[in-house]
């Protein structure tokens, strides 16, 4: 019955999401008020979603084996967190997610919303419908979650014991808000191109979406990006898999949908631009649900493949995608241009960090797709990897990180201090990081001793902006960028020293031998049988010692028997300076084991680094969330805006 | 400047940007990107020594061998027309077995692959589109030779 429910919640939603639009094109036709009904069928949408969402936890929690789903994902011994996370860790199962958070994001836009005016919001609301429309056809024709199997199975197949780990329960649903909060700012350009309303009252509303999107976001690739360095055993943090630029994509489009949204809201100018970009946003939150979806991909995470789901997700983003671009042709011209700026000013800076994140985008758009391409024409096969995307876009990112220490020091409009001077001491310092680099390791390569002079530099520039005020004094969205800026810089430094003095050992040790890595010296003590709750695993004692430092690690190999397979379990030990990666590999004939040690200096910087970023996106959010009330009492809108 | 005047030096920009990204892909792609081959193609010539490939196939059954340093393993990879030596030192991915499929990322040195990578199956019911294919023409082929 509970499956039903669920499968009736989502028919019923699909219906009242073909209402709105209807009631999108009365309201566009006629002069028919419909935004209270608009309003109140979204609510009543997000809240079809959210039944049936819970709907299939009921049925994951409970292990109702007649659900084919349940079925094929999980099993009555698996702990009851990923019995749970089994519901959203498949193909139909994230799906549902996808479309719960799309008709979620309607109601609150309908519920909450005030910064629109009502016939941009029933326009926005009346597009945030169509593109559940799709979804829900998507879900109901080709991936039903709620299908029976008749007669029901005594137990599961499992889960694929790679997926039982927290990281990866979490950072799903972590990055599909992300990606599906991006749908707002997607659905509030289609409205105010439908309406013509856009302006900077439109930036104010799509700014603090945008804002929370790209947080999710930034916390997603974060930790996904950890996740995939602890969990897989290979010591790197990012392989530029498909998967990965996945999620890489949306986020350089939010970006540089966040920066140029800032110059609608202060100034009113950049309206295409912007309108496109958050077009192009959610195009890429779109393209990337394809990718991992549709199975297209030869990647570790692309779980299964089924042509005929990736077609039907492919025209659905051909409709979407096709139809957001033709309205912004037919309306984006006739967009009146706003304030005009002069050529050095704020404006141009975030004209230039547009133009650059979009050029990175591009480069990883293209270079992800071009074997896609290869294939479907010429039938070669190939791969594109970290050599093109490091030295293809790696300068580029390095340049925007350095102008992104320069660009808040300027201002609205036209700048006609001499900023340059400002940035005396953070010039010093970044050359400085470059000659003792030169000077204390001659041999790294040519990107990483520019990244830590890049860092430098930036670590010192990006505080300016709060130098010579009080610092308390300043707007919480100032603080978030500064904090922000400053992250880039830190996790820069991450990736610096990570490539450049990281070191590795892999050899076989029987018990007792001591191997070196870096300044530690780890001896295998012991290997050992343990168990856990739904595995059996090998555990070994390393005992690593530095100076008078001695630790104790404890790598494991996991065993699981339903289905049957085999994990590595790295151990990691964190220092200031920091990480001892070890992992157990196999057992040799002649009695040894295989170890794999990594000393890796400031890697942890590279996540500290991204979590100070989602940091200073959160800060600006919470300003802009409080800002206007106050705003109400001193309407001076002309002040500094950022 | 004039508002007309702007929107038209944005809009060029904006082209600009677009030009420039599609040149720098179109020029790292070049000579950045890495070819799948089978056993079967190697054979035939068709890939390069030295240059960067993947290579993709079959573990073949009683192939795999330990080196003395124990980290270093030496297998055969086969698609049932020809089969490539390959040369691996690190720990193989969990899913790599005799007889099952793995895709291997490195290089061609005096007609032995010597890999970087190891990828094997994702899980039970993974396979990599290309191993996909492969392994219903293994099936075809073998049939045949029987």
């Amino acid at each position: 019955m509970i499956a039903e429910a669920g499968l009736a919640a989502l028919w019923l939603a699909a219906g009242l999401a073909a209402y709105q639009f209807v009631l999108m094109l009365i309201a566009l036709r006629t002069e028919v008020d419909v935004v209270r009904p608009m309003r109140a069928v979204s609510v009543v949408q997000g809240a079809l979603t959210l039944v049936a969402f819970a709907m299939l936890l009921i049925v994951f929690a409970v292990s109702d084996m007649s659900v084919n789903l349940v079925f094929a994902n999980s099993h009555s011994a698996k702990p009851f967190i990923y019995k749970l996370a089994g519901a959203w860790g498949n193909h139909e199962g994230s799906m549902l997610m996808w479309v719960t958070i799309l008709a979620a994001a309607g109601a609150f836009v309908a519920l909450f919303s005030r910064r629109t005016s009502e016939r941009t919001l029933i326009a926005a609301l009346g597009s945030q419908a169509v593109l559940a429309l799709g979804f829900y056809a998507f879900l109901l024709i080709a991936s039903n979650p709620f299908a029976r199997l008749f007669p029901a199975p005594p137990d599961g197949q499992g889960l694929n014991p790679l997926l039982q780990d927290p990281g990866l329960a979490f950072h799903p649903p972590t990055l599909y808000l992300g990606y599906v909060g991006l749908s707002v700012a997607f659905s509030l350009a289609v409205g105010a191109l439908l309406t013509g309303e856009v302006d900077s009252r439109l930036a104010r509303a799509m700014r603090p979406w945008v804002l929370a999107a790209w947080v999710l976001l930034t916390l997603g690739i974060t930790a996904g990006s950890y996740w995939a360095y602890y969990e897989l055993g290979w010591g790197g943090y990012w392989f530029w898999d498909p998967v990965e630029n996945a999620s890489l994509m949306p986020w350089l489009a939010a970006t540089a949908l966040l920066h140029s949204l800032n110059v609608l809201a202060a100034r009113g100018a950049l309206k295409a631009w912007t309108m496109m970009l958050a077009v192009i946003a959610f195009s890429m939150s779109m393209v990337g649900t394809f990718l991992v979806r549709s199975g297209i991909l030869t990647s570790v995470h692309a779980f299964a493949i089924d042509p005929e789901r990736g077609t039907f997700l492919l025209a659905l983003l051909a409709i979407y995608v096709g139809a957001a671009f033709t309205l912004f042709a037919i309306r984006g011209a006739s967009l009146k241009e706003g304030a005009p700026f002069e050529l050095v000013s704020r404006e141009t800076g975030l004209v230039i960090n547009n133009l650059l994140l979009s050029v990175i985008l591009g480069i990883v758009f293209l270079g992800t797709l071009y074997p896609l391409f290869v294939e479907a024409i010429s039938g070669e096969k190939l791969s594109v990897g970290a050599p093109y995307f490091n030295s293809v876009a790696g300068p580029l990112a390095l340049l925007l990180a350095m102008l992104v220490g320069i660009g808040p020091l300027l201002s609205w409009r036209r700048e006609r201090r001499p900023i340059l001077r400002q940035l005396k001491i953070p010039a010093l310092l970044g050359a400085s990081a470059l000659v003792m680099t030169i000077f204390l390791a001659p041999r790294i390569g040519i990107l990483p001793r520019l990244g830590l002079t890049v860092a430098a530099f930036l670590a010192a520039a990006s505080i300016l902006p709060l130098a010579g005020r009080n610092p308390l004094r300043a707007p919480l969205s100032t603080w978030g960028m500064v904090v922000a800026h400053f992250g880039i810089a830190v996790a820069l430094v991450g990736m610096a020293a990570n490539s450049a003095f990281s070191s590795e050992r892999l050899a076989v040790v029987r018990l007792g031998e001591i191997l070196t890595v870096g300044p530690w010296s780890v001896q295998l003590e012991d290997v050992t049988p343990t168990a856990g709750k739904n595995y059996t695993a090998l555990e070994a004692e390393l005992r690593a010692t530095r100076g008078d430092a001695a630790i104790t690690l404890h790598p494991q190999t996991h065993y699981y028997s339903d289905p049957p397979a085999e994990t590595n379990e790295s151990s990691i030990r964190t220092f200031w300076n920091g990480q001892l990666y070890t992992v157990l590999g196999r057992s040799d004939p002649s009695g040894g084991w295989q170890l794999r040690l990594w000393w890796k200096p400031f890697v942890t910087l590279i996540w500290a680094g991204g979590a100070l970023i989602a940091l200073g996106g959160a800060l600006a959010l919470l300003g802009r969330l409080i800002r206007p009330r106050r705003r109400r009492r001193e309407p001076d809108w002309r002040e500094r805006y950022i | 400047m004039k508002p007309k005047n702007q929107r038209l030096v944005l809009v060029s920009a904006a082209m600009l940007a677009v030009l420039v990204a599609v040149l720098l892909a179109m020029w790292g792609l070049r000579d950045r990107v890495s070819y799948f081959y089978t056993p079967a193609d190697i054979a035939a010539g068709k890939a390069r020594s030295g240059e960067a490939m993947r290579l993709g196939g079959m573990v073949e059954k009683g192939s795999i061998r330990h080196e003395p340093d124990g980290v270093t393993i030496r297998f055969l990879v086969t698609d049932g027309k020809a089969t490539t030596p390959v040369v691996f030192r690190g720990i193989p991915p969990e899913l790599f077995r005799e007889g099952s499929g793995a895709v291997a990322e490195g290089r061609l040195q005096s007609g032995t692959f010597v890999a970087d990578t190891i990828l094997a199956k994702h899980d039970e019911r993974y396979m990599p589109p290309e191993l996909g294919n492969l392994t219903a023409e293994h099936k075809a082929g073998k049939t045949l030779q029987k």
